[in-house]
């Protein structure tokens, strides 16, 4: 069971606590303008990476909040909760993954 | 002679002064307080205790501990019955039952055991190459055979009357393992400051220390141990569980905790609970469950009397039990020369120890060499002589060729065994540890620099001592210190000072691999060397394996079944891996491991129930009106996690006479619905309209204030999946009715739009579905009905138009009445505050009683709704159906530019015209009822199979229209009107049925607009 810090309210809580949204920073490609295959890739194309995974979760039974995770699904390590309408993970978090990708050898690509 | 094998002094678990019976088959037996039933039975002489599982051979005592794989039994009685408990971790108490298992009709006479004889023809895979054809024989003949073959023990057959529960706990070292190692590693992190939790599994702390001969800090070692868990007991900061096993290590340091409270005593019964699981989250994590000694794989080296030579020095040293009169030792480490210098001592006879190895400079040997024993480097049992007891072992040589060379046999009545040790690297391994390979100890261990993770990337898990692999005393000692300072350290705790005490202990020589021995003779006993004595995987299984191109671990044990027992591998794993291993001519390491799996052991379904089960397994909402409810014969079901009435029966009635009642009385007269499950949405802000213009696919920022308007949710794909009343009560706040069942759904779906993707719109939402009691009352009397109670409401046709609602007070409560119907009646439903509810409710009815009014059900109000063509969401809607496929695109807005749903319901799938859509069908016979879910065929498909072109959504008896109904979502439905379909039914049973409009009642609409 994960621990997970609700960058809101500042709770550090068991998963239980929180509702996961699936991966994060999808653009919702929905309108007239957008082709038949950017609808698709919106409503169903996801990644799958072994490795660092941009995710959204919800403090459902605590403040409310939906917020966005940086998780690798190797290791389970949390490189940081950031707020939900930044459009990419702060420096600080990016810096950690950097570190981490480093150590690892883990290609870059694997980020979403 | 009871008590024949006990020694007569020593013991140091036992308690001489209490003797206990207890009862094995229904034979009573003594034992003492503070014994294992396997101890007791040692001490007794009993050794045969069950039979094995594929070939019902006779099974003895292997181990000690939790590892044990032979001896299950079935204890205690009704209720309080359990199959399949170690004996080996049953502790005697008065009157004890306990039954051998996997046995017909007794264990003496079994009539399984020709499945022994018949062994060669039951080779690994056995199941896989056998069960295949015909395929007619496996509902009469192979499901039946492999069922009753299937299983050990029996299931109890009377409802568990214990109590079980959980505890929350956080810990800043959670050590498992009251052994050396885990004693140092809490003591020193408790020294520091932390907040220490050390669990064990057994009832009595100290490991090995209790068992074998040492000296630390110039005392004897059991007596310092237990000066070190005296100091651990008197501290604030430690908490200690005996019995309790830290059985699973989960994501970041979570870990469950499995403690047996009151199994050992049954006085303790129903004071508490039985089992707890402690839920404990901690900052790090302390692996110290100590070592399993390995079997040897040589020819019957599973009849009862050979076991593990650690486990007999156990029996001896705490239970004063002696496993036999004649031992004879094999071994391949120094280790088990205490074994031999032990049953010595305790007037055992030891005529051999054979030792694989070509020699060793060790003390033990040395010792056991001074005491006279006969030591036989370079040789083996061959094979063990006897069938329910050994009766003596054929020695062999060990020859460089493989090829055995019978030397000469040895009578005794025990063997004891041991292929060196694995350190216990479950826990570490559950969330993702990794191992690397020993080549000097021949042991799998913890990797350190690839442990489990934290949350924060630090190290989850620090091992200690033999689970490490540390086998000496000075190395456990000194480890078990360094694991305490590096889990104190990274916490942040000082552990200055922390030096490790000087141990000594008798200096030991290495270990050589011995994974088999070698045996002549038939093939039936070179076939028998057992490496997973539970499920009967034999060496031989596992090379044919190899040989069948079984190349993975994983593979080679779901072929085999090898380590797929209760025990879980815990004796053959490595050994069966290191002979897959030489079969594939791969270093061992190459082959791996398989998982490590939690629970360590099996743990009671009660404990992880805990106290969620009968009433408290899932929490009921109630509404205001409930209790009246019941007193009035509410018939309930589930709906969502609330309870509403199926029907409110009278004296007399079952549901159908009580739903049909209710139906006309509300169709002639008057019925009220307690609708206050509704959901509930308040949507606020100067945004609020054009949020819930996107939300929904009505067009909802044009209604006005008062007015009311039903309303469909799509998701991004199209598809419907809610829908409910939207009342407008001013400018800037919306009312959003939802189903009843998804009234957290729909306010998390509009959370998660408003938060994720329109932030800028400035609007709140409050799920308000508890703050208020709702109640539908509908029939041609139900203006009169309420007119009659005292208010300020105007219920006129024209004060209270349809379709909109009034504020005001009724009955001394304070409402809002919709003027809303799902039942095509002259409809009001009145929402009031919670607190109201039930006074509103008993003065409806009373006031409902001249004209004859009576409260109904969810099923009266399925029944009316489709009657009038009303879909319901989950019945007519499945998560594929789209407002157009059920005929309501009138609620679907053209000029909305975007909203959920309306790019999806544009694709070529959505508005292809050969989709299933919505229709009424009328049986050809009017008493006929279509099943639910009833496809209509049409034609055939190339394969000659009937052609399904839809299927039956609802379908009830209308006692309104005195015939059957039924909507269904048919391929080109509505061009297909006055068409008959045909619904097979199974067997030769076929209804017919008349595709017509979905509103089969008042089409006009002229009984509500009154």
């Amino acid at each position: 069971m994960l621990l997970l810090t609700c960058p809101y309210c500042g709770v550090t809580a068991e998963e239980t606590e929180f509702h996961p949204g699936g991966q994060a920073h999808i653009e919702r490609k929905a309108g007239t303008e957008h082709s038949d295959a950017e609808f698709e890739e919106y409503l169903f194309l996801r990644n799958n990476p072994k490795g660092v995974h941009l995710e959204r979760w919800r403090h459902q039974y605590g403040c409310g909040k939906w917020f966005n995770v940086a998780r690798d699904t190797r290791t389970l390590e949390v490189y940081g909760s950031y707020e939900i309408e930044a459009k990419e993970p702060p420096q600080e978090i990016k810096d950690r993954i950097a570190q981490r990708l480093a150590e690892t050898g883990l290609p870059e690509k694997t980020v979403n | 002679m009871a008590d024949a094998f006990r020694t007569a002094d020593g013991g140091a678990l036992i308690d001489r002064s209490r003797p206990v019976s207890f009862t094995l088959n229904g034979k009573t037996y003594r034992g003492y307080a503070g014994d294992t039933l396997a101890s007791a039975l040692i001490a007794n002489g009993v050794h045969f205790v069950g039979r094995s599982f594929k070939y019902h051979r006779p099974r003895g005592f292997v181990a000690s501990g939790v590892e044990e794989p032979n001896a299950l039994f079935g204890t205690g009685v009704g209720p309080r019955f359990e199959p399949n408990q170690r004996g080996t971790m049953v502790e005697l108490y008065e009157g004890l039952t306990a039954k051998t298992q996997n046995h017909f009709p007794s264990l003496e006479y079994d009539i399984g055991s020709v499945n022994a004889m018949m062994s060669r023809f039951f080779p690994a895979g056995f199941y896989y190459k056998t069960f295949i054809q015909p395929r007619v024989a496996w509902k009469h003949v192979f499901e039946p055979f492999i069922r009753q073959a299937a299983g050990l023990g029996k299931a109890p057959t009377e409802a568990d009357d214990a109590e079980y529960e959980h505890f929350h706990y956080m810990c800043d070292v959670l050590v498992s393992g009251g052994g050396v190692a885990g004693i140092l590693a809490a003591l020193t992190a408790a020294r520091a400051g932390a907040r220490v939790m050390l669990v064990e599994q057994n009832a009595w702390l100290g490991g090995r220390a209790i068992v074998d001969e040492g000296e630390v800090d110039g005392q004897p070692l059991g007596d310092w141990v237990r000066a070190r868990i005296a100091e651990l007991e008197a501290m604030p900061n430690v908490l200690i569980r005996t019995r309790t096993q830290a059985s699973c290590h989960e994501d970041h340091n979570y870990v469950l905790c499995y403690e047996r409270v009151s199994d050992h005593d049954p006085d303790l019964y129903g004071g508490g609970p039985r089992h707890r699981l402690w839920r404990v989250r901690a900052g790090r994590v302390i692996a110290a469950g100590g070592g399993i000694e390995r079997p040897i794989a040589f020819a019957k080296n599973d009849v009862p009397g050979v076991m593990l030579a650690a486990a007999m020095r156990d029996y001896l040293k705490l239970y004063a039990a002696k496993p036999g009169d004649r031992v004879v030792v094999y071994a391949n480490n120094d280790d088990a020369y205490r074994t031999a210098i032990d049953l010595r001592n305790a007037g055992v006879e030891v005529p051999a120890i054979l030792d694989a190895r070509e020699g060793s400079n060790g003390d033990l040997p040395q010792i056991a060499r001074e005491m006279g024993m006969r030591t036989m480097f370079g040789s083996g049992v061959s094979k063990t002589l006897g069938r329910k007891r050994v009766e003596g072992v054929e020695i062999t040589e060990l020859r460089p060729s493989g090829r055995p060379g019978a030397l000469e046999t040895v009578a005794c009545d025990a063997v004891a065994m041991s292929g060196g040790w694995n350190p216990v690297v479950h826990l570490y391994s559950h969330s993702g540890g990794k191992l690397s390979w020993d080549d000097d100890q021949l042991m799998f261990r913890p990797d350190p620099s690839r442990s489990p993770i934290r949350h924060d990337g630090a190290p989850a898990v620090v091992c200690a001592g033999t689970a490490s692999g540390h086998l000496a005393l000075s190395d456990v000692i000194t480890d078990g210190v360094k694991a305490g300072v590096e889990a104190a350290d990274a916490l942040g705790f000082e552990t200055s000072g922390a030096d490790a005490p000087a141990a000594k202990s008798a200096r030991e020589d290495g270990i050589s691999a011995i994974w088999f021995t070698p045996s002549s003779g038939k093939l039936s006993v070179g076939n028998k060397h057992f490496l997973d004595f539970q499920n009967d995987v034999t060496a031989a299984d596992v090379e044919l394996a190899a040989r069948e191109g079984y190349e993975s671990v994983e593979h080679t044990k779901r072929y085999t079944t090898l380590g797929m027992a209760t025990d879980q591998g815990k004796l053959s794993n490595i050994n069966g891996l290191a002979i897959l291993a030489d079969a594939l001519r791969k270093p061992i390491p190459a082959v791996g491991t398989t998982t490590f799996r939690p629970p360590y052991t099996p743990i009671s379904f009660g404990s992880i129930a805990g106290r969620e089960t009968r009433e408290l397994f899932k929490v009921v909402r109630k509404t205001p009106m409930h209790d009246w409810l019941a007193a009035h014969g509410a018939d309930w079901e589930p709906v969502g996690d609330w309870r509403r009435p199926y029907c409110i029966r009278k004296d007399g009635e079952d549901r159908h006479q009580a739903v049909e009642r209710e139906i006309l009385t509300a169709r002639e007269k008057v019925g009220m619905l307690d609708a206050s499950t509704l959901g509930k949405i308040i949507v606020k802000g100067p945004d609020a309209g054009a949020f819930l213009d996107l939300l929904y696919t009505n067009m909802i920022s044009t209604l006005k204030p008062g007015r009311c308007r039903y309303a469909l949710m799509c998701n991004d794909n199209g598809f419907l999946f809610d829908d409910g009343v939207v009342a407008r009560l001013d400018e800037q706040t919306f009312l959003c009715h939802t189903t009843s069942g998804g009234a957290d759904r729909v306010h998390a779906w509009m959370e998660e739009w408003i938060q994720t993707e329109w932030p800028h719109l400035k609007v709140f939402t409050a799920n308000v579905t508890e703050e208020y009691a709702q109640i539908a009352v509908a029939g041609p009397k139900a203006r009169v009905v309420l007119e009659s109670l005292e208010g300020d409401v105007d219920l006129s046709t024209d004060g209270l138009p349809f379709m909109s609602y009034v504020d005001g007070t009724l009955a001394g409560c304070p409402v809002r009445v919709y003027r809303i119907s799902f039942s095509g009646e002259l409809s009001y439903e009145i929402a009031t505050p919670a607190a109201f509810g039930l006074s509103l409710w008993k003065a409806i009815f009373e006031a409902g009683q001249p004209f004859g009014i009576t409260p109904y059900g969810t099923e009266a109000l399925h029944v009316m709704r489709a009657e009038k063509g009303f879909i319901m969401i989950g019945d007519e809607t499945d998560g594929t159906v789209t407002p157009h496929d059920l005929n309501l695109s009138w609620a679907v807005s053209k000029k909305k530019t975007d909203f959920i749903g309306k790019k999806a319901m544009e694709r070529p799938f959505l508005i292809d015209p050969d989709r299933k859509r919505l229709v009424g069908l009328l049986t050809e016979n009017p008493e006929d009822v279509l099943p639910d879910g009833a496809h209509a065929v049409e034609g055939e498909r190339p394969n000659g199979k009937a052609k399904m072109i839809g299927h039956v959504t609802s379908t009830y008896y209308s006692p309104t229209l005195k015939r059957s109904i039924a909507m269904a979502l048919i391929r080109r439905g509505p061009e297909r009107m006055g068409e008959t379909l045909t619904f097979p039914l199974g067997g030769d049973r076929t209804l017919r049925a008349k595709v017509v409009e979905p509103t089969f009642y008042d089409p006009e609409n002229a009984r509500q607009n009154v």
